[in-house]
């Protein structure tokens, strides 16, 4: 079509055939049209989009139907208690993609993340600080949430997230087996839960059947900022430096955990059985299958535990504490889902009702964290009549009411002081470390320079 | 009047290569139509990416603020500072070391293997294929599962009383593991020596034969020969391909030390003991784990630096792989 548009006529009126390519004529427009190519895919592209007024955007990462339809059922009571707003929820995004869209003008207006690790990076100007929204709505977060949650919402005061729904880490046992190795109640102290492992474990060969615990800080949910919680460590002084190597509780957590290694293994024989664990969240988590007595998880494990058809009998106790730290009996690792409003949305009041909606009242929060399996994050919801009665389920809520119950502290970096610990704890299982003191010294060394580094 | 009939000879040259010149730019510019496409797609999809991950490696970037230069505060941290670097490294260059020669000895042998069966040739190609379409993840997690303790490996092992090694799990062996998962989808190599194999003359290995050349001669002697520029296309882009290395080493790490691999799970990666860290892995974790992505930048470019020295080495010192004139 575009050569026969040349026609003789404009190339003087003879027979000659058209040029193969009018190019005087042809480039600029090309060249125009390309430009516009690009410019409409940059005007239209970026993930977001403009929502007219009263519209907000909400991206969450929740992916199930039944977690999806549960949320749902709460915006839809926002949206009629607030006929102005609309709500349009975008579920199943990854934090990859949150921080991507939270850099645009266009993305969401609201964002909410299952990584509380992320919060230090995106209150450094990703996310807006809610401090005066909260104290425009008379909101005390010290009496409205629970305490431990909002050390993991904020980074040096910047209030830039809100608890959603919460976890809490408790110890699940086998009862079947506790009953067989005479067991009448769960280890309250270190010193028993080693005596409560080595008696439930039955080894054969290099083999368990079953193993009393996995003593390993990548096993599943007893990851080192966990287990470690129970010691109440210092992770920073009050100057920001990394405390590892000075803080006594550290070491003691780290003797300790060898010392339940020793007992129960060797550690090759322990490498090998926990490789032949199945996938944490199915049917052949080693719990559900019984390859464990006993094991750390959250509150999600009861529903996990009914719907993968397991047959496990158990009860819920909080995790063990030091001999020294009886008292704080009942303590445990938190942590949860944060929501928090972007930056760059031009309709903050509007999503901030929402966030004060989602995380605040009652009812929502409940009904939310029942159908899923989470926790309320707030003293409210963890009182509230609604919530189920299960003895399991109670022994989370006490967890997540107790005032000593803990959270690693946010950091800038993502966590990457527990990614540095993490690796240090593989090679202290392992045997490779010879002066513990001395280990952490370098340990704190490169945790310095990762915060140096991540420092504006 | 004559001379401005006849030029001399040089000015004649002179005149027709300004002509030639004129000529060919107006060729060029003819065809630069036809490759503002590619040449767009190019700029904005690897030129700007290139140039944008060298000037971030200069800056102080967290992805949500501006970035700030920062001079070389980010290649004296991940050179001097950060703990990983070296050892993604040096388990990149082992892998190298471990997977590019396999794959493509491999590679070769399925084919031959292949192409010489006199039975079922066809569905030996489609099992020898199949494996390439599985998708890594899957994949990995079949093979985790096939090469633990008490996996499906080392019970066949077991029947002639041999013991089994740890695989993912035992730092000395998890690279093996890799490589042996690296082998298990070979589908794609398979076909492309096969498309070789079936061009080499079928007359040399006669001629070949009639000299008195055995099956091992005539592998050596002609067809060797006749793939070799395959095989330094093997080699190049098996470099590049495990410079690349992530996804299997990363799920493979993950589910054998037990770690979540949900939503919100906080990556230790490499396991174990750092023996799969690849510098890939480093990058994603510094990128978009530390929110640094001036190092992440920084570790980008040495990448992209091994990758053109590896394959401007190949392609200047690799003659030997080339057959004469090619």
């Amino acid at each position: 079509m575009m050569f026969s548009r040349v026609s003789p006529a404009r190339l003087g009126g003879t027979q000659h055939p058209p040029r193969p390519f009018p190019l005087r004529h042809q480039l600029p427009r090309v060249i125009a049209a390309a430009l516009l190519l690009v410019t409409v895919a940059g005007c239209t592209g970026g993930g977001g989009s403009a929502e007219p007024e009263g519209t907000i955007v909400f991206w969450h990462g929740w992916s199930l139907p039944n977690d999806i339809a549960a949320l749902q059922k709460n915006i839809d009571a926002f949206e009629d208690a607030n006929p102005d707003i609309t709500v349009k929820t975008v579920p199943n995004v990854s934090d990859d993609k949150i921080l991507q869209g939270l850099r645009t003008a266009n993305g969401p207006d609201v964002v909410s993340s299952f990584t509380a690790s992320a919060v230090g990076a995106l209150c450094n100007g990703a996310l807006s600080d809610l401090a005066p929204d909260l104290k425009a709505a008379g909101i005390n977060t010290d009496e409205v949430f629970v305490p431990a949650r909002i050390g993991y919402t904020q980074y040096e005061g910047d209030q830039c997230t809100l608890p959603l729904l919460g976890d809490a880490i408790g110890l699940y046992y086998n009862t079947d087996m506790f009953a067989a190795a005479g067991i009448t109640e769960p280890p309250k102290t270190w010193e028993q839960f080693t005596e409560d492992a080595v008696a439930l474990t039955e080894k054969s060969g290099g083999s368990y059947d079953p193993l009393g615990f996995m003593p390993s800080v990548t096993g599943y949910e007893s990851d080192i900022g966990t287990w470690m919680n129970q010691w109440g460590p210092t992770y920073f002084t009050a100057d920001g430096k990394s405390n590892l190597a000075n803080d006594p509780r550290v070491t003691e957590f780290f003797l300790y955990e060898k010392s339940l290694i020793d007992a129960l293994g060797p550690y090759t024989d322990l490498r090998e059985f926990r490789a032949g664990f199945g996938e944490e969240f199915s049917a052949q988590n080693p719990f559900e299958t019984g390859q464990v007595a006993m094991a750390f998880d959250g509150e999600w494990r009861i529903a996990n535990i009914a719907t993968d058809g397991s047959t496990v009998n158990y009860a819920v106790a909080p995790l063990p504490v030091p001999e020294d730290q009886l008292d704080s009996y009942g303590k445990g690792f938190l942590t949860g889902t944060v929501i928090g409003i972007s930056e760059k949305s031009a309709k903050h009041n509007d999503a901030w009702k929402l966030v004060q909606y989602l995380t605040t009242d009652t009812d929502a929060l409940v009904s939310f964290g029942n159908t899923i399996q989470n926790l309320p994050s707030t003293v409210a919801g963890l009182q509230s009549p609604d919530l189920p009665t299960d003895p399991a389920f109670r022994t989370f809520l006490e967890i997540a009411a107790n005032p000593n119950s803990g959270s690693t502290p946010p950091s800038i970096n993502g966590g990457e002081y527990l990614t540095i610990l993490g690796r240090f704890a593989e090679k202290w299982e392992a045997g490779e470390v010879d002066d513990l003191h001395a280990a952490l010294a370098d340990v704190d060394k490169e945790i310095d320079a990762a915060n140096a580094q991540s420092a504006n | 009047m004559q001379l401005m009939h006849n030029p001399p000879t040089r000015y004649r040259d002179a005149a027709s290569r300004a002509s030639a010149r004129r000529s060919a730019r107006k060729q060029d510019l003819q065809a630069l139509p036809y490759l503002l496409p590619w040449i767009l797609g190019i700029s904005i999809f690897f030129l700007y990416p290139l140039v944008a991950t060298v000037y971030f490696s200069f800056t102080r970037y967290d992805q949500i603020n501006p970035p700030t230069f920062v001079g070389l505060k980010n290649w004296i941290y991940v050179f001097t500072q950060y703990g990983p670097f070296f050892q993604g490294l040096g388990n990149t260059f082992v892998l190298i070391l471990l997977i590019v020669p396999a794959s493509t000895v491999f590679g070769i042998i399925t084919a031959l293997v292949v192409i010489n069966i006199r039975r079922g040739a066809g569905i030996l190609r489609t099992l020898f294929y199949l494996p390439f379409l599985a998708p890594p993840v899957a994949a990995t997690l079949a093979f985790v599962f096939l090469l633990s303790a008490n996996g499906a490996v080392n019970q066949f092992l077991g029947f002639f009383g041999l013991d089994g090694p740890s695989w993912f799990t035992d730092p000395a062996t998890a690279k093996i593991a890799l490589t042996i998962l690296g082998l298990w989808g070979i589908g794609n190599l398979m076909v492309i020596f096969l498309a070789a194999l079936l061009d080499v003359p079928r007359e040399q290995y006669e001629a070949a034969s009639l000299d008195g050349a055995g099956a091992l001669g005539r592998f050596w002697y002609v067809t060797l020969p006749a793939i070799r520029p395959i095989i330094l296309f093997s080699v190049i882009t098996g470099i590049i391909q495990t410079l690349q290395y992530y996804t299997q080493a990363v799920v493979a790490g993950r589910i054998a030390s037990g770690q979540s691999i949900g939503p919100g799970a906080l990556a230790v990666l490499g396991y174990p003991n750092g023996s799969t860290l690849t510098l890939p892995q480093l990058i994603y974790t510094l990128g978009f784990q530390n929110f640094d992505t001036g190092s992440a930048s920084v570790v980008s470019v040495v990448l992209i630096v091994l990758a053109l020295i590896f394959t401007s080495f190949l392609l200047r010192r690799g003659s030997v792989f080339l057959a004469d004139g090619e």
